[in-house]
């Protein structure tokens, strides 16, 4: 089906792919996994005919083939379907599905009626149901990226790739996903599948090929390979840097260095309560839109509440005003990093000064040389890999600007940090070093709330979990009850409805939703 | 995507690295050759006294250019700022009767005021900046003409002297239009203001959640945008010695984005060049009166216009690409 052979990629400075080898047969779902950087997405833009490789040859259904743009792949028979979604979010369901192929009456106009019809059905095998006609970003996230699935199934595709399609995914959507992905198998189209979740690649894919600094260094059944073998191929080193259990072992004494009390945002949450300690992790549990996040947003001020009080250490918090937040020892960490953390055309130092700035300036004029002490300090503290200060953030991959994020609150020396999924997207090696990092800041005395939708990261680094369903607090489990068990029960359990109906959470039919043009993230956050 | 990837270059210089070099000294070349043909065509042109007349006639373009560089930075735009000019010149001409200092502090304090409209409307109430300054641009002009209906002589020695005056040679308007352009340029780079500007123009969610003070920067960003050209407008009017808010400043904000943007000042915020747009200002300036010089029609100096324009705009897309 594909064959690839010697594919090199240089960019100015660095190869990003040397040389790697791959072969996909039909029906095979085939795993493409490394860290970040190692070069997955330079090999799929190669794939997809947005890079053109240096060297090397592309043989697709036995003949050589060089892709000048995406549409040339795309007639080819490779499909793509990126981690965020690529369609036109004003345009309806049907058309978004056709879009550049719609089907033409007599006069060529399109024929509204077919397309509707044949939209209808081929979402309809994928187990989803929609109003075809309806705008698109009137959809959740997860049935966009079915949208996208549909439309890649649609244009006839031979080759279906998939660069991390279930990173914001619902559990129920990435069982449709999967569902979806054994049918493609069943018709004899390969998969290639990209994904940091190693439970999926062993629920879906059948082969694996890993890739390490731009070179292939493995490629295999996925079944005779171990998870531990799988990372450490990944990392090239043993993981032997392993998180000490930590669960219960700081204090819980001290009084509450954070107090959320009944934060109520209509629609989204609904008197919520939680209390952090100096020195204590706390996690916040659940579902994708139960609350979580826009918990951590009221807290630090950039989602005002309708009611309910913020006090850090006993002192009440002006809610709805981040500087007012953020001068009383609160940070936040958001859950989009790209989009509303860091400043990507903006330097590394500048990025870490950021927040802390009014306090390194004399008469606003910024004093330099501080900065710059500053910024050496936490560059050095927390292992951040750049090229020197003077480099842009947005070319540092995913868990150095994670890095650089945490930098530039520790500037501030907070008494608080909201970490809303701070170790999604990032590669193992750096998920390790930022868990530990938290472990340390928690050491230190700092109070941390965390929200991760990894279950496991979730349980070993909280001392705590608040489960929130719904917008409530559902449960609150301590000690020796913070397994993973007790958590799915408290989530999966009846009852402590909201009071007031938020409309019942459904994944794939969704209620039509305000706001109009605002990211997928921010989308996907409003879910009631 | 990699770390790797700002290591140093040492690649060949192939198209795409020539279109970032055109994008970042492109204007100074530009201004270069241009200065160049002219020493070898134009006759008289190594004279002072031409040097003068070009430098007293950049001022003003310069001056509106800097202060749409910084709401060009921080993700905006400011259109009111040929209304702004009108009005001041309106003010400075009804106040000068308590004389010229009076007067000209005046005119500053109405292109504030403009500046504080606009960035309220921006920062409070969210309007977009292309419309919010829409609507001032229309409003200004409309005010300036309430004031003064029609062309007035101003017959004041000391307005005069501002506009044909000189210090060791350099007028007046020169002097001043390199120390406000100075002062933006420390202001950008050194001020805690200037580097939370283009954390805004760069990312405004991420400003936002950083704790910045984003609506008191915008509208400092308007209202210096708006004293600026109200200075242009003072300057302009001396240099007249008349008063006139029908067509002072008319097109004036579109030489300003110009400017900026050929001087390679991404329109999509969160990085100025002051001396880019310095040179971008002084390039027009140039290629006017080189076409002046030669005896070409003005509709040329209109097509040149277009497509230096465009060659600044084709240099940035390249640039975003990668």
């Amino acid at each position: 089906m594909l064959s690839v052979t010697g594919l090199t990629k240089t960019f100015p400075g660095a190869r990003a792919l040397d040389g790697v080898d791959l072969s996909v047969g039909p029906g095979e779902v085939h795993a493409l996994i490394g860290e970040n950087g190692a070069g997955k997405s330079t090999l799929i833009k190669l794939l997809t005919g947005v890079y053109r490789p240096d060297a090397g040859e592309i043989v697709l259904q036995g003949r050589p083939v060089r892709f000048a743009t995406p549409l040339e792949a795309q007639h080819a028979g490779i499909s793509t379907i990126y981690q965020e979604v690529n369609l036109v979010p004003l345009m309806s369901v049907a058309r978004n599905l056709f879009l550049g192929r719609e089907p033409r009456g007599r006069l060529g106009l399109i024929d509204f009626g077919r397309m509707h019809r044949e939209a209808d059905e081929a979402l309809r095998a994928l187990g989803l149901r929609v109003d075809v006609r309806r705008p698109l970003r009137s959809l959740g996230v997860g049935a966009q990226q079915m949208v996208a699935l549909a439309r890649a199934m649609a244009a006839d595709a031979r080759l279906v790739v998939m660069d991390e399609p279930t990173s914001s995914l619902e559990p129920r959507e990435v069982r449709t996903l999967f569902g979806v992905i054994r049918a493609l198998r069943e018709r004899g189209i390969a998969v290639i599948y990209v994904s940091h979740r190693l439970d999926e690649l062993y629920e879906v894919c059948d082969t694996v090929t890993v890739l390490r600094d731009g070179k292939r260094v493995h490629t295999g059944l996925l079944a005779g390979l171990n998870r531990l073998s799988l990372v450490s191929l990944m990392l090239g080193r043993e993981l032997g840097e392993a998180r000490a259990a930590t669960t219960g072992a700081r204090a819980s004494g001290g009084e509450p260095v954070l107090e959320a009390r009944d934060l109520t945002v209509r629609h989204s949450l609904h008197g919520v309560s939680v209390s952090v300690r100096p020195g204590e992790v706390v996690g916040l549990g659940g579902l994708l839109g139960s609350g979580r996040s826009e918990t951590a947003r009221a807290i630090a001020g950039a989602l005002p509440p309708d009611s309910g009080q913020v006090l850090v250490a006993g002192l009440p918090v002006r809610t709805g005003s981040t500087p007012a937040a953020i001068r009383a020892g609160i940070s936040l960490l958001p859950e989009d990093r790209k989009a509303e953390g860091i400043v990507p055309g903006l330097s590394v130092r500048e990025n870490i000064a950021l927040a802390a700035l009014p306090g390194l300036a004399r008469f606003g004029l910024v004093d330099d040389a501080r900065v710059d002490r500053v910024v050496d300090t936490f560059v050095k503290r927390l292992r951040i890999k750049t090229a020197g200060p003077h480099q842009k953030v947005g070319e540092l991959s995913g868990g150095n600007q994670q890095k650089v994020l945490l930098a530039r609150w520790l500037a501030m020396r907070p008494k608080v940090m909201l970490l809303d999924e701070p170790t999604r997207g990032i590669d193992v090696g750096a998920k390790a070093e930022v868990r530990r990092l938290i472990d340390e800041l928690a050491d230190e005395g700092l109070g941390v709330v965390l929200i991760s939708s990894d279950m496991e990261e979730l349980i070993e680094g909280s001392d705590r979990v608040v489960v929130l369903k719904d917008g409530a607090v559902v449960a609150e489990l301590t000690g020796t009850e913070v397994t993973e068990e007790r958590l799915l029960r408290a989530i999966a359990s009846e009852g402590t409805r909201a009071p007031e109906p938020t409309g019942a959470p459904e994944p794939l039919e969704v209620a039509e939703r305000a706001g109009a043009a605002r990211s997928p993230d921010a989308d996907r956050r409003d879910r009631p | 995507m990699t770390t790797e990837l700002a290591a140093p270059r040492r690649a060949p210089l192939d198209r795409t690295r020539l279109l970032t070099y055109l994008q970042e000294y492109g204007v100074y070349a530009g201004v270069a050759v241009l200065l160049l043909a002219n020493v070898l065509f134009t006759p008289h042109f190594l004279s002072a006294e031409n040097f003068r007349t070009q430098a007293v006639q950049v001022a003003p373009v310069l001056i509106v250019a800097l202060g749409m560089a910084l709401a060009i930075g921080s993700e905006g735009v400011d259109l009111s700022v040929g209304s702004v000019m009108a009005l001041s010149t309106s003010l400075l001409s009804l106040y000068l009767g308590y004389g010229p200092w009076v007067a000209v502090i005046v005119a500053l304090i109405g292109g504030a005021a403009v500046g504080l409209a606009n960035g309220s409307l921006i920062s409070f109430i969210g309007v977009q900046p292309i419309v919010a300054t829409l609507a001032l641009m229309v409003a200004g002009r409309g005010l300036a003409l309430v004031l003064l209906p029609q062309l007035k002589d101003v017959r004041d020695p000391g307005v005069a002297s501002l506009g044909s005056g000189d210090l060791l040679g350099v007028p007046y308007p020169a002097l001043i239009a390199a120390a406000l352009a100075l002062a933006v340029a420390f202001t950008v780079r050194r001020t805690t203001f200037g580097r939370q500007l283009l954390a805004i123009g760069d990312s405004r969610p991420a400003a936002k959640l950083a704790g910045l003070p984003v609506r008191r920067v915008l509208i400092t960003v308007y209202i210096c945008s708006g004293v600026l050209a109200a200075v242009a407008g003072v300057l302009a009017t001396a240099r007249l010695q008349a008063s006139d808010p029908t067509s002072l400043g008319t097109l004036m904000e579109l030489s300003a984005i110009t400017a900026v943007v050929v001087g390679g000042t991404p329109l999509s915020g969160g990085r100025i060049r002051i001396g880019g747009t310095v040179a971008g200002a002084v390039l027009i300036q140039l290629l006017t009166a080189t076409l002046i010089k030669h005896d070409l029609p003005p509709s040329w100096t209109q097509i040149a216009q277009a497509v230096v324009i465009v060659l600044a705009v084709y240099a940035a897309r390249e640039r975003g690409k990668r």
